[in-house]
């Protein structure tokens, strides 16, 4: 019988497709969203025994990552007025041929590594560095700004499907220090997203070239 | 008791976005600094934490580098005041209040005992420079900006990843579930090796593109460009330390486990990637700034280069840690001197500088000559250990080719710099007012005599600290 963490993870690769496939915005941060949200429930699944701690996880990072962040991002979208990613650096059918050759990689990859006797058979590992891929994929390719911290968020979701790896490893402290710097450094590229928009109008950041040697 | 490090700054940030005077407000800074360098001389004679499952202590290599970081926040400190007297149109509350947020964090970044801590430290320091670099507020500092927090988040994503790579390989190696250091290192001889060595590669690229070695510098020169001329200093001299550092506990790790000569590879061939590509790119350079960027490419390419070369040259890369830091400051601060008196930073408008500003301009000969290991400066001494281990320790064709790389760099900045202080001053000059005053050289004159002193003489207890941190680093249960 397939394990609920593994649909949860097909989800979470299936969105990872999707972000790369629109070229609407509002679905990308959308999908990003929801993205979140099914990560919100990994450690519960994840991590046997129902704590408080993971309760408090689950909770930040639906707050965070399914809510918070996602509303700051589609608030910079609707201020801004553009709707639509135009002429990403790299089409979006190879954009997403290559996001299918790199989870394949990743779970090539992830079977060559020892695994904990715990987390063999799961797709974890793949899920996580597939995430990843796709998450650098975005930030590369895209030239809008709000399309780049989509892919930020992405990657940092990526690293997070690792981390449940370690749940128990990792003490909360951490964890919550990741989720507030996450927040943090989103909000204050928000903020920078803003002046960008004051300063040329627009939100390519074909525009940012002027420093070079 | 070290904990007091990390509040006092903090408290500062705070007390600095409360003064409601926008004269007043800087000098926050250089009182909260002058405590902070009290307090971390206090607790070192005596206050320093022992025992085990401690968060936050001043070992040796943490000394080494926040007493370098809080120095140099010492001298910009001081220097504070007298750039913000010349910027009156600008709001100053978040600029001071971030400064002071910024020496908390690296001395929380510093003492760290705590993997994660750690991480979550780098992280603090990256999102504070953010407003720093945007004091301008000028499209190309916004540029600057932009690309800084992008590849600095992607760096620092990168860096978690590869802390978990860590975590996990301890996780395999069976033990205690902790991320502290002591009972890494402890542990350390079990751990998975695959996933081991993946670690030290994901953390080599995560800090090493905070240290800005290559080829992950590319946010270095655009940042350090259009950064007011003291935030370039605190980031050539304290963030790339930091990231040294952080860089060094998981060194330190992987060395217990017995990867060290893997790491060391890999450390060797970084350091002269950085300073060969600092070489291609400083030749030729008209914009001084960028030329310093460059520079500090370089350098962070000799630290890992000296780590890598082991025995004799990790007390030279930790010595050159010191001596780069406290030269950057020199570099940086007359620079924004001579670019604000010229209205400009390339070396298309600046000439003559000795002759307009006679004690920036010498200063930013000095710091030149310093930064490129002439003698008798403090950074002679160090590369000079560095080589010594390249030549001795069974590296010689390393060894030529830092050498060479040194001649080639010394040649290229020397035709900037002496382009810029020789000669008489332009036209371009002649329109802005800006004098050398006491506020905004002395900091720099103090600099300048560090960095003469540690050419000179090495006091004893500097000594046996760098010997005692590099003993550690190298040490295998």
């Amino acid at each position: 019988m397939t394990h609920p963490v593994d649909i949860l993870l097909v989800v979470v690769i299936l969105l990872n497709f999707l972000v790369l496939g629109t070229p609407a915005l509002r679905m990308t941060i959308r999908a990003a969203a929801l993205q979140g949200a099914v990560l919100a429930v990994l450690p519960l699944l994840v991590h046997r025994g129902f704590g408080w701690r993971v309760a408090a996880i689950a909770i930040a990072t639906m707050g965070i990552k399914g809510i918070l962040i996602p509303g700051l991002l589609e608030k910079a979208m609707r201020d801004i007025h553009i709707r639509h990613e135009v002429e990403p650096y790299v089409g979006f059918v190879p954009s997403l041929f290559l996001c299918a050759v790199g989870t394949g990689l990743a779970i090539l990859f992830a079977g060559n590594l020892p695994l904990a006797p715990e987390h063999v058979g799961t797709l974890l590992v793949p899920a996580s560095l597939a995430t990843l891929l796709s998450g650098f994929l975005v930030l590369t390719t895209r030239r809008k700004a709000i399309s780049q911290v989509v892919g930020y968020l992405i990657l940092e979701n990526g690293i997070f499907i690792f981390g449940q790896l370690l749940i128990e490893a990792m003490p909360f402290l951490v964890e919550a220090g990741v989720l507030l710097d996450l927040f943090v450094g989103i909000f204050i590229m928000g903020i920078v997203i803003n002046h960008i928009r004051q300063e040329f109008s627009s939100l390519d950041t074909e525009l940012l070239s002027e420093l070079k040697d | 008791m070290e904990i007091a490090l990390v509040l006092l700054p903090l408290a500062g940030a705070v007390a600095a976005a409360a003064v409601p005077s926008q004269k007043a407000r800087p000098l926050v800074v250089p009182v909260v600094s002058v405590l902070h360098v009290a307090l971390f001389a206090t607790i070192l004679a005596g206050g320093v934490s022992s025992g085990r499952g401690v968060w936050l202590r001043l070992d040796p290599l943490a000394t080494v580098i926040l007493g370098t970081v809080s120095v140099l926040f010492l001298l910009i400190a001081f220097y504070v005041p007298g750039y913000l007297e010349l910027r009156p149109d600008r709001d100053n509350r978040v600029f001071c209040a971030v400064l002071l947020f910024f020496l908390a964090m690296t001395s929380l970044l510093a003492l760290a005992q705590h993997l994660g801590l750690l991480w979550v430290a780098m992280e603090a320091t990256t999102l504070a420079t953010a407003p720093l670099l945007y004091f301008n507020r000028t499209a190309r500092s916004l540029e600057a900006t932009w690309k800084y927090l992008m590849i600095g988040s992607v760096g620092i994503a990168i860096a978690l990843l590869g802390s978990l790579f860590l975590a996990y390989s301890a996780h395999l190696g069976g033990g205690e579930p902790s991320l502290l250091f002591e009972d890494l290192l402890a542990g350390a001889g079990s751990f998975s090796r695959p996933w081991l060595r993946a670690a030290f590669v994901l953390l080599l690229v995560g800090y090493g593109t905070k240290m800005g070695l290559a080829p992950l510098h590319t946010w270095k020169p655009d940042a350090y460009g259009e950064a007011p001329g003291l935030v370039g200093a605190l980031l050539a001299g304290g963030m790339t330390n930091c990231a040294f550092l952080a860089l060094l506990r998981v060194y330190r790790v992987v060395n217990a486990a017995g990867e060290g000569a893997f790491a060391r590879e890999l450390l060797v061939f970084m350091g002269l990637a950085s300073i060969g590509l600092a070489a291609v790119f400083v030749v030729r350079q008209r914009d001084i700034k960028r030329m310093l960027a460059y520079s500090s490419v370089e350098h962070v390419g000799i630290l890992v280069l000296g780590i890598g070369l082991g025995g004799i040259g990790v007390f030279g890369a930790l010595l050159h840690a010191i001596n780069n830091g406290l030269t950057k400051g020199i570099l940086f601060l007359s620079a924004g001197n001579i670019q604000r008196a010229y209205g400009s930073k390339s070396t298309d408008e600046i000439s003559g500088a000795i002759s307009r500003l006679p004690i920036s301009g010498s200063l930013f000969l000095v710091g030149f000559f310093a930064i490129t290991g002439s003698p008798p400066f403090g950074p002679f001494v160090s590369e000079f250990t560095i080589v010594n281990a390249a030549i001795g320790g069974g590296h010689p064709v390393a060894g030529t080719l830092f050498l060479v790389l040194l001649g080639i760099i010394f040649i290229g900045m020397g035709s900037t710099v002496l382009s810029a202080v020789q000669g008489r001053p332009g036209t371009a000059s002649a329109g802005t007012p800006y004098k050398d005053d006491l506020a905004r050289t002395a900091p720099i004159l103090v600099a300048a005599a560090l960095v003469l002193l540690l050419g000179l003489y090495l006091p004893a207890p500097l000594v046996s600290l760098l010997e005692k941190a590099s003993a550690g680093l190298e040490a295998r249960p």
